[in-house]
């Protein structure tokens, strides 16, 4: 699997690239600091596993070698002039300054090389744009700052009453990005939960956002689709090999821009259905866990992990927030005043600031171990833990029409 | 002289060049005042290349921060959050306050003096033109100082991520509303003085190359800082006053706000690298000692480069979505832009061919210019391509393909232009080792800085991220020990032209044998009020 890692085999293709360029890397890797000994150096777009993105490295091979050409051909006239023209060596300088032939030649050559390269772009330009009989499709929606993904049936209806979907959070630990532990092989390019593919199919991808505009991109697979939110956007792709692919969010969304990275995995299709069926139960188990009763300790611990994947970002660990930014949690009156409140603004977010309305996003078990988290920790004591009971409650309430005041302007 | 002459603006023949100074209409007052109030070309056009150096070297230490971040894996010195407002100022002011201030400053010293003009044709709107620069300034940098910090957004704004910022978002909007006025105005100056006032005989074709390239960006910048103004303007309704021009939950689209963006942004670029292209085929023929090869065609090439500029603003959003025919529409012309730009690279080539050349600092620099333009040129082709694109969007490679065509093109060439002229605006003569040690370090930093750049975004580094994949961690150090140089040496350019300007060797009326525009005739430095008797052009 690890193989097919495209994200470590982009060195292995550097074609059109001059030979001296490895050797010129090479020698400046000598004079880095040993932590860094672990050169890379890739050169080239990355190892291509699909058809597009295979295409796409052709085309840049081939534009790259027409500029090197032509590089040579207006180069070297320069070079040769800015060394044989020289008043010190005499040079004479003639006072020529006009000829019509040589003009329009030089403005035709170049319009013959443009339409040559034109063509097989125009080719993969439609190839990439023909989503149509596609296996099936998944719903990629982009979040400050995660992914979400749906799967859904070929026709674009959920897959069941049950839909699968989760949210796929960076899964490199703090302590990494903050120096205070070593950095792992797949730092900032690894995720709790991967997108899971069958290879050989082709797969459709329906892309929208929630707060901003995100970018879902695969080196790999030649795929970059911005998703906007209040618009759905299509794109598509076909993987022969297994393996696990890795990109990341490419539009700026914000503070965690580049914490949001893009995991695919693909498997047989055997394993993918597998894999499918294993989420289903998944689900129903986190709905049966959801009627129970927590003792406080445990949801808070609980409350902490989803507290680091989810708030942590703006709010800081701390619980300070970043002052004129995002709101300090610590001593604030929606972590310290009744639960109603606190549960309206993670339940439907702030519309107009960053604050995302989670009602959607997290289970009520993981809403009320946050909430308990919040409300129990820094120098918030409120002594009570809040049960999944209570967020079904307030899910309830809102269903039957009594809205939080904060809920999201409709179309959202 | 050749009656084709390429460059023919020359006087009357047998008069030995004029000191005007018994033509004075009252001497500068002196002090503050002079600066405040002057409407005189030459002040406001030292007032905007000060200006714009100044800005020079803020945002410049601003990219120092962010190279300083990025030269390891990690985050070490600023925050994600600080990272976002370093990227999206070091942008702004880059271009709005070092950039574009530049060129208008050449404009106002260079423009009257080389068509025999004894002054702008407005000096009142000049002298606010120009002090209203200041005001924005202070508004961006101190932006950083409010709640939140300044705008993280990027420079190019983009909603709905705007929409989410606090203060300083609505003060980048004002600041840039007064640098577009300053620059309409800027813009309207120069086109009513080159169409207006002229020295007899000077016709359309005999005007200097560098004349023409800003009469052409002149009208660029009337047609597309409106079209700025509208978007930002629509940014702060839809912040403030509950409109929903790009929000879909009002009826609205974001992608709206990214054409028009780009309506005015693609333009914007060539309004940057005309004038570049004035500067540079003034220098090349004069230490070639050989007339500008292919005049005529120099011009047209930068018309159909500004009207083309027009036509190709969604190539910087082949990702949105757009249909394919969108695409493949702009996809061609992009590509058509390589035709004339072209013809420029080849004319400067031919310029070169069978002269006589030397290399003072203001060659190497012009000499710099179009080889590394031309490597920007080619990453440019390369992002033309759509599919090529989708996969280089918004990564390292774009970010090396603007530096090469914005720092290696705009800047390279601002500082050949200011080596060029310091000998005629101070009267005297730079230190010429320590420009040619200012141009290598330059030179040789710059590309130690962004030509591994490229080699990020193939592999797949995206740009504005404050923290990147370990394979990214070789190139990204060796970017920032370029980047370290660069700024360094600019430190020189500054000291050298401080020395310049208090003493030297006595320059004289025309320093550089080959030059052949009217400014040379002149005294150096000229007198405070020149051409009052216009010159008579064969």
């Amino acid at each position: 699997m690890k193989k097919n890692d495209g994200w470590r085999q982009a060195t292995a293709c550097r074609r059109g690239i001059p030979r001296t360029m490895p050797l010129l890397c090479a020698f400046l890797a000598g004079a880095l600091p040993p932590g860094l000994a672990r050169a890379e150096f890739a050169l080239n777009l990355q190892a291509p596993a699909t058809v597009i993105a295979r295409q796409i490295v052709d085309l840049h091979t081939t534009i790259l070698w027409i500029c090197g050409v032509i590089l040579v051909v207006v180069f070297l006239p320069l070079v040769y002039a800015l060394i044989r023209f020289r008043r010190s060596r005499g040079a004479q300088a003639s006072q020529f300054h006009d000829n019509t032939p040589l003009e329009i030649v030089w403005t035709i050559i170049p319009a013959v090389i443009l339409v040559a390269m034109a063509w097989p772009a125009t080719e993969t330009v439609l190839a990439m744009k023909d989503t149509s009989a596609s296996d099936m499709t998944i719903k990629v929606t982009g979040h400050q700052w995660k992914w979400e993904y749906e799967y859904l049936a070929r026709d674009g209806t959920p897959e069941s009453d049950e839909p699968v979907r989760f949210f796929s959070n960076l899964a490199t630990p703090r302590e990494q990005i903050e120096n205070q532990a070593a950095k792992g092989e797949h730092y900032l390019l690894e995720v709790d939960n991967p997108l899971v593919v069958p290879t050989g199919k082709k797969i459709r991808l329906v892309l929208t956002a929630a707060d901003v505009i995100h970018s879902w991109w695969v080196p790999a697979f030649g795929v970059k689709q911005d998703a906007f939110p209040g618009f759905i956007r299509d794109t598509w792709f076909k993987v022969d090999e297994p393996g696990v692919y890795r990109g990341q969010c490419a539009e700026l969304c914000g503070v965690n821009h580049g914490y949001m990275p893009v995991v695919v995995k693909a498997v047989p299709p055997a394993e993918f259905d597998a894999w499918l069926a294993s989420q289903k139960q998944l689900h129903a188990a986190a709905r049966a866990a959801a009627t129970r009763t927590y003792a406080l300790a445990d949801l808070k611990a609980q409350g902490e992990k989803v507290y680091a994947t989810n708030c942590a970002a703006c709010h800081q660990p701390t619980g300070k927030g970043i002052p004129g930014a995002f709101p300090a949690l610590d001593g604030s009156k929606v972590a310290t005043g009744p639960v109603e409140g606190h549960l309206d603004v993670v339940l439907h977010g702030r519309p107009g600031t960053a604050m995302q309305a989670f009602g959607k996003q997290l289970s009520d078990l993981e809403i009320a171990a946050v909430l308990t988290y919040e409300r129990n920790s820094w120098s918030n004591r409120a002594g009570a833990a809040v049960q999944p009971a209570d967020v079904a409650a307030a899910r309830a309430k809102d269903a039957a029409g009594g809205a939080g005041m904060a809920q999201a302007p409709a179309g959202k | 002289m050749d009656a084709h002459s390429a460059n023919p603006a020359i006087p009357v023949p047998g008069q030995p060049p004029r000191d005007y100074a018994e033509e004075h209409h009252g001497a500068p007052p002196g002090g503050l005042r002079r600066w405040l109030t002057s409407t005189n070309h030459k002040d406001i056009g030292t007032l905007y290349l000060w200006f714009s150096f100044a800005m020079f070297l803020f945002a410049g230490a601003l990219a120092m921060l962010i190279r300083a971040e990025l030269a390891r894996p990690g985050i070490q010195l600023v925050e994600p959050a600080v990272f976002n407002q370093l990227t999206a100022l070091h942008g702004l002011i880059m271009i709005f306050g070092a950039i574009m201030p530049a060129f208008v400053g050449f404009a106002n010293w260079m423009v009257p003096l080389q068509i025999g003009a004894p002054d702008m044709a407005f000096p009142r709107m000049n002298n606010w033109s120009f002090w209203l620069l200041p005001a924005a300034g202070t508004l961006l940098i101190s932006s950083f100082f409010v709640p939140g910090g300044a705008a993280a957004a990027g420079w190019t704004m983009y909603p709905p991520l705007y929409l989410q910022g606090g203060i300083s978002y609505d003060m980048t909007i004002l600041a840039i509303h007064i640098l577009g006025l300053s620059s309409i105005m800027g813009a309207i100056n120069i086109i009513v003085t080159i169409l207006n006032m002229r020295a007899p005989g000077m016709t359309p074709m005999k005007m200097p190359l560098f004349v023409w390239t800003w009469l052409i960006t002149a009208f660029l910048l009337v047609a597309v800082m409106p079209v700025l103004a509208c978007a930002i303007t629509m940014l702060l309704t839809d912040r403030h006053f509950g409109t929903h021009f790009f929000s879909a939950a009002g009826g609205g689209d974001p992608v709206l706000f990214q054409h028009v963006f780009w309506f005015f942004g693609h333009p914007e670029v060539y309004i940057m690298i005309l004038p570049a292209f004035g500067i540079v085929s003034t220098i090349l023929p004069t230490f070639a000692r050989k007339p500008l090869f292919g005049y005529t065609s120099m011009v047209w090439a930068v018309a159909s480069i500004a009207f083309l500029s027009f036509l190709v603003w969604a190539h910087h959003m082949f990702t949105t979505g757009m249909p394919a025919a969108g695409q493949l529409f702009f996809m061609y012309t992009t590509m058509l832009i390589a035709i004339p730009t072209g013809v420029k690279v080849f004319n400067w080539v031919a310029t070169l061919w069978k002269g006589s050349l030397t290399f003072e600092t203001p060659m190497l620099f012009a000499i710099a210019f179009i080889c590394l333009f031309t490597i920007g040129g080619f990453s440019g082709l390369v992002l033309a391509l759509v599919p090529v694109d989708i996969q280089l969007q918004d990564t390292y490679y774009v970010v090396a393909h603007f530096h090469y065509v914005l720092f290696s093109g705009a800047a390279m060439s601002i500082m050949a232009g200011v080596y060029y002229w310091l000998p005629k605006w101070t009267g005297h003569m730079y230190d010429e080792t320590l420009g040619k040690t200012h141009f290598w370090l330059t030179a040789i930093a710059f590309n130690v800085t962004f030509f591994p750049m490229h080699f990020l975004g193939l592999a797949g580094m995206p740009r504005r991220i404050p923290d990147y994949a370990l394979q990214f961690a070789e190139f990204n150090l060796i970017a920032s020990i370029g980047a370290f140089v660069l700024g360094a040496a600019q430190l020189l350019f500054l000291y050298n032209v401080v020395r310049c300007i208090r003493g030297g060797k006595p320059a004289g009326a025309k320093p550089w044998e080959g030059a052949d525009t009217l400014e040379w005739t002149l005294s150096s430095p000229p007198p405070y009020h020149s051409f009052t008797t216009p010159p008579t052009v064969r």
